[in-house]
């Protein structure tokens, strides 16, 4: 029987606490009237007014959306080809170097790949903007995409397919109708995964974006370089209410569904039984 | 059927060939080479670049970074900064898993989700946050001094304090996560069979509880530390400007002086000290596969 003692209540709720009490101070302060962001001076949506008015703010939010957009659909694609690649792929010349290359961008300090990209860039002449900071999300998170649907891939029943095949499936067939549905959940999981990263991403897209296309991260970067700013509260305020609500919506809805499958398997248990 | 297997391989291949690989082969070329030939305007093509490197082995900016104490300083601070707050996030992190793994099965999927919503929210933004915590009028010091403990306000913002807090609090939940799955797998009868046999509490948390999760602590220890040594974020925004960091010192070299060729040596260095922890790591991962296979 598993008993929680005083020390494991303690400990989770210290934990917690300092997981989530600085990110509540901040939301806290964005609705603070005061500019001094340690004063607090009465409640205020003030810097929400401010901040959307800023114009550079929301056209750097808006090159943010695009790009995450774009490089996490092409990264979902590029990824799902790679894991079934690495999981159903067997044997072919290179194989070793190609999953190396799958597992290395995941534990590669962003400083390195943002110069590395940077460099190949300028060698090719390509003009950095949108399309550069594009390309390079969507070679890291590819990375990423690939390790959470070839987890899905490794553990699910390959009989189903060899079943469609040889029913008079042909291979795309199989894929599209009884794969891809299987792995869809891995497959949306990574997309968000990739998008999230894009959205947060800094370092690389330092490297890579040109003096036309600037991402919100790198704006709020320089913002924040010079000191606390309640506008910044609000903006990350808005982020974190954003991701929140993204997160837990989308975990009711994997329990949902979870639970709706539980309940068929009982249903065709009884029907056989 | 093979034309489509072919290019089902080739096109991610390729992909990654182009951009991962032949970036890093350019980084390395360009950490041979002079400042001049590097500094834009500089445009090389592929032919010339190849035809350029074999004339043009150069290994003076590793000479430069051998002999510049900067350089060395930095390394030796990055690895201890974050082989010391790894060992701080441990700490900070096993009772969390520990409590988590001990709580009522209902709970569990609860708390795992809030363990794993920060890791949603920007990095940016949770680094940020602690900026108005522990500026010297910020909240942190408003506290300690409203209990009485201090007298005037402790400087902690742009200290190396500040930098160990912003890892442990950024880097919390990869700790987390890999102790609780280990300690969630582990059988509970054991430790009832450690105290039948005459085991404290304490003793069976240390000699059966600590041991089988081991694999979950290595994980663990990895995940915080091969990130935490090249960050920058952290360092830039928390950290004074006597906190050297090996990530910091090489955004500084490309964006604030410009010299490309040092900053590509800088990165190599730091891929060679990386590649000791990665393959560790690496192996740790296999044999853990292979013990559940």
């Amino acid at each position: 029987m598993r008993r929680l003692s005083w020390f494991n209540v303690t400990s989770l709720t210290l934990g917690f606490a300092f997981l989530y009490l600085p990110m509540l101070i901040l939301v806290i302060y964005s609705f603070n009237a005061s500019k001094l962001v340690t004063v607090w001076a009465g409640f205020s949506t003030r810097w929400y007014g401010e901040l959307i008015q800023n114009e550079a703010f929301l056209g750097a939010a808006w090159v943010t959306l695009k790009v995450a957009l774009m490089s996490s659909t092409l990264a979902t694609l590029l990824g799902t080809m790679a894991a079934y690649v690495l999981v159903r792929g067997g044997r072919f010349l290179g194989r070793t170097l190609f999953s190396g290359m799958i597992y290395a961008p995941l534990v590669m300090p962003e400083v390195i790949t943002g110069l590395s990209l940077l460099l190949l860039f300028i060698g090719i002449g390509l003009d950095r903007g949108v399309l550069t900071i594009v390309l390079a999300h969507t070679t890291f998170s590819m990375c990423y995409v690939s390790v959470v649907v070839s987890s899905r891939l490794v553990s699910f029943d390959r009989s189903l397919e060899e079943a469609a095949l040889d029913l008079g499936c042909s291979a795309w067939d199989a894929f599209r109708l009884v794969t891809l549905p299987i792995i869809a959940p891995a497959v949306i999981a990574g997309w968000l995964l990739a998008f999230t990263l894009s959205l947060d991403d800094l370092v690389i897209a330092s490297f890579t974006a040109g003096p036309s296309a600037t991402t919100l991260p790198i704006k709020i970067f320089s913002a924040v370089r010079l000191g606390v700013s309640p506008e910044i509260n609000a903006l990350s305020t808005i982020m974190i209410a954003i991701v929140a609500t993204g997160v837990i919506t989308a975990s009711l809805i994997s329990k949902r569904a979870s639970l709706r499958a539980q309940k068929e398997a009982q249903a065709a248990e009884r029907a056989s039984g | 059927m093979l034309m489509r297997r072919a290019l089902l391989i080739a096109v991610p291949y390729l992909w990654l060939l182009l951009l991962f690989l032949v970036p890093f082969l350019i980084v390395f070329k360009i950490s041979l080479s002079d400042i001049a030939l590097a500094i834009p305007p500089y445009t090389p093509t592929f032919k010339d670049g190849i035809a350029e490197l074999i004339s043009q082995l150069d290994f003076e900016n590793f000479v430069f970074l051998a002999s510049d104490d900067l350089y060395w300083k930095a390394y030796l601070s990055s690895l201890q900064i974050a082989a010391l707050s790894t060992f701080m996030t441990l700490l900070v992190g096993y009772p969390i898993a520990y409590g988590m793994a001990r709580a009522p099965e209902e709970w569990r999927p609860t708390l795992m989700m809030l363990v794993i919503l920060p890791f949603w929210t920007s990095f940016l933004i949770r680094v940020y946050a602690w900026m108005g915590i522990l500026s010297s009028e910020g909240l942190l010091n408003q506290f300690l001094m409203w209990l009485g403990l201090i007298g005037e306000p402790l400087t902690i913002l742009n200290t190396n304090v500040a930098v160990y807090i912003g890892i442990v609090y950024t880097y919390l939940p990869f700790m987390i996560l890999p102790i609780y799955a280990a300690l969630d797998r582990m059988d509970e009868s054991l430790i009832e069979a450690a105290e039948d046999l005459g085991c404290s509490r304490t003793q069976a948390f240390w000699l059966v509880t600590v041991p089988l999760s081991r694999n979950g602590i290595i994980a663990g220890c990895f995940l915080v530390f091969i990130p935490a040594l090249g960050e920058f974020v952290i360092p830039s925004l928390l950290g004074g400007s006597g906190t050297l960091m090996i990530g910091k010192v090489l955004w500084e070299e490309f964006f604030n002086n410009r010299d490309w060729p040092v900053a590509s040596a800088v990165a190599v260095i730091l891929l060679l000290i990386l590649i000791v922890p990665i393959v560790l790591f690496q192996r740790n991962q296999q044999k853990q596969a292979e013990a559940e296979a």
